[in-house]
């Protein structure tokens, strides 16, 4: 009854209203195709996993999820509808939440499509396939744990394209703070605790131990508080332009 | 119904309302007047919900807005400023989304949901995308928005803007027909709705209210109530002219020559006189060729501009006219 629901379905319905959602969906499907195949040489590899189709997730997802994010709330604030929806009887974590499972739900589809794939390597050889299960599992929570932090960035502008910058940058942080490029360069400023602590954010390096077919809690605590916490931040932003 | 207590909105150092109080109780319609930025919206916003204002409250229905929004929010049908709703969705779907979200199913949305669309005449439309309707369509969608709940307050920021003489007049019979059972704010910058459907005017100017009263009290602060005005030959206006100026009761006399050979003569009353009995006796005495002769009502514009317009502008006015 807080209203999560039809917020939900109108977001979801949204996407499919306008063509966003079908060239998102084409593009990243043709991405997959692309990276897993010609640049992962899937077929050379002789191996019956998906292993090079997982591992270009997440630099898929730097530029494709902040695209779906960019206007969760920047298009709200542009066109005045938030106006309206912050005016509805319905509490801000409810939009907030609403709007966020929506825009996951919807990637969530789009990860779904790239099924052929696996229709692929299984006719091929034998694959285990609780492997690849946990793989699409750590590639959703991944998706999720963007699609949080882009939606928080996108709160607090009316600029999509500042949204969206914005969230590959800070998305792109996330994702590499495991790399020698950063843990290098933080080695030489910080102490060894914060070096781990930074290195311990890496998307990369969560996602990379649940594709291997080991759905770890700790990794899967990771993405889940970690999408509660950039959650927990929008609310916030929305109730910050309220008082200001 | 609409309780409002000393609000105040400060963005940085600038006070956008400063310390608002009214009171609105069911079966009025209160008028909303100001220049723009006065601060009109940012207190329909702040009454609403969308902005948490720096001091003061808000109680609708008994319901602070700021503690208890979302009881005070299930009160209120509100038109924002600019009409917005989801361009991508057709009228009907955006008003089956807003019958849902206000928790409305089955049967009773379906009545409502058909009463909003009866009450704005919105059936030639109800399947195209939003975004693709006339600004006119646009504005009824988000009345019907409002209205949809049948809520005891309703807040509508110019629900009029951007309608055609016709729409304006279906949606002033619309609010005046749900007066009775609401307490209705409305914001507008058209002084002939105020008269047309207000039971009470409010001016804002600067973030504060500087006039408040029925539209008929307003008016008896306008120089023009009980002004008489007349209409004759050009030739006999200079003697007309000089002899209503001798008169007691009369203050000034404004002459303006028209080209057809005609002069309109406006005689200012005293505060509080009334000169119509007078003038028309003296007409009568001196068998002028008189045409038309009428007192007016007052006009809200002259109320409006004499509480609205700024120190500064003021200032330029009278030095300009000094100059002259």
């Amino acid at each position: 009854m807080s209203g999560l629901w039809p917020i939900f379905k109108r977001e979801f319905v949204a996407y499919f209203a306008t063509p966003l959602a079908y060239v998102f969906i084409v593009i990243f499907l043709f991405a997959m195709g692309a990276f897993t195949f010609y640049i992962g040489n899937f077929y050379q590899n002789g191996v019956a996993d998906l292993s090079v189709f997982f591992a270009y997730h997440p630099w898929l997802y730097l530029f494709l999820v902040p695209a779906i994010a960019m206007r969760l709330w920047a298009e709200e604030r542009r066109s005045g509808t938030i106006e309206l929806l912050l005016t509805l009887p319905v509490p801000v974590w409810a939009s907030v939440v609403g709007k966020y499972l929506a825009a996951w739900a919807f990637t969530g589809i789009a990860l779904l499509l790239t099924f052929p794939i696996w229709l692929t390597v299984n006719y091929l050889g034998n694959p285990d396939n609780g492997v690849i299960l946990a793989g699409y599992v750590g590639s959703f929570l991944m998706a999720g744990g963007y699609l949080a932090i882009g939606a928080a960035i996108s709160a607090a502008t009316s600029n999509q394209v500042i949204a969206f910058v914005v969230s590959v940058v800070v998305c792109f942080l996330f994702t590499i703070s495991g790399a020698p490029l950063v843990l290098n360069f933080v080695r030489a400023i910080a102490p060894m605790p914060i070096v781990t602590a930074i290195s311990s954010f890496s998307f990369l390096t969560h996602f990379g131990a649940i594709s291997t077919g080991v759905i770890d809690l700790r990794d899967v605590i990771f993405f889940v508080t970690l999408i509660a916490l950039f959650l927990a931040i929008n609310i916030v932003l929305i109730d910050l332009k309220k008082a200001s | 119904m609409i309780e409002v207590e000393g609000l105040t909105k400060q963005f940085g150092p600038f006070a956008a309302v400063a310390g608002i109080d009214l009171r609105v109780g069911r079966g009025e319609v209160l008028g909303f007047l100001g220049p723009n930025g006065a601060g009109k919206s940012t207190t329909m916003k702040m009454i609403t919900g969308y902005l948490s204002a720096t001091c003061g409250r808000v109680r609708i229905c008994g319901h602070d807005i700021e503690t208890q929004t979302i009881a005070a929010q299930r009160q209120i049908g509100y038109l924002p400023e600019g009409a917005p709703a989801y361009g991508d969705m057709t009228p009907r779907s955006f008003l089956n989304f807003i019958a849902e979200i206000r928790g409305f199913v089955g049967a009773a949305a379906r009545t409502h949901i058909e009463r909003a669309i009866a009450n704005t005449e919105l059936d030639p439309v109800l399947e195209q995308p939003i975004e693709t309707l006339s600004k006119g369509f646009k504005r009824r969608v988000g009345l019907a928005q409002a209205i949809l709940h049948d809520p005891p307050v309703l807040i509508m920021d110019e629900p009029t803007d951007g309608l055609d003489p016709n729409q304006k007049h279906a949606v002033r019979r619309l609010i005046r027909d749900m007066a009775p059972q609401k307490a209705i704010i409305v914001s507008t910058h058209l002084l002939e709705e105020v008269e047309a459907i207000c039971t009470r005017a409010v001016i804002i100017d600067r973030g504060r209210i500087v006039a408040d009263g029925t539209p008929s009290e307003l008016l008896t602060r306008s120089r023009h109530h009980n002004a008489v005005s007349l209409l004759l030959p050009t030739d006999q206006a200079e003697l007309a002219r000089a002899r209503l100026k001798s008169m007691n009761d009369v203050i000034s006399v404004e002459q303006t020559t028209r080209p057809d050979g005609l002069s309109m003569l406006t005689a200012f009353p005293r505060q509080g006189a009334l000169l119509i009995e007078d003038v028309s006796a003296l007409v009568m005495a001196e068998h002028w060729d008189v045409r038309e002769l009428y007192a007016e009502p007052g006009r809200l514009e002259d109320v409006f501009r004499a509480v609205t317009t700024h120190d500064a502008a003021r200032a330029r006015a009278q030095a300009s006219g000094a100059g002259a």
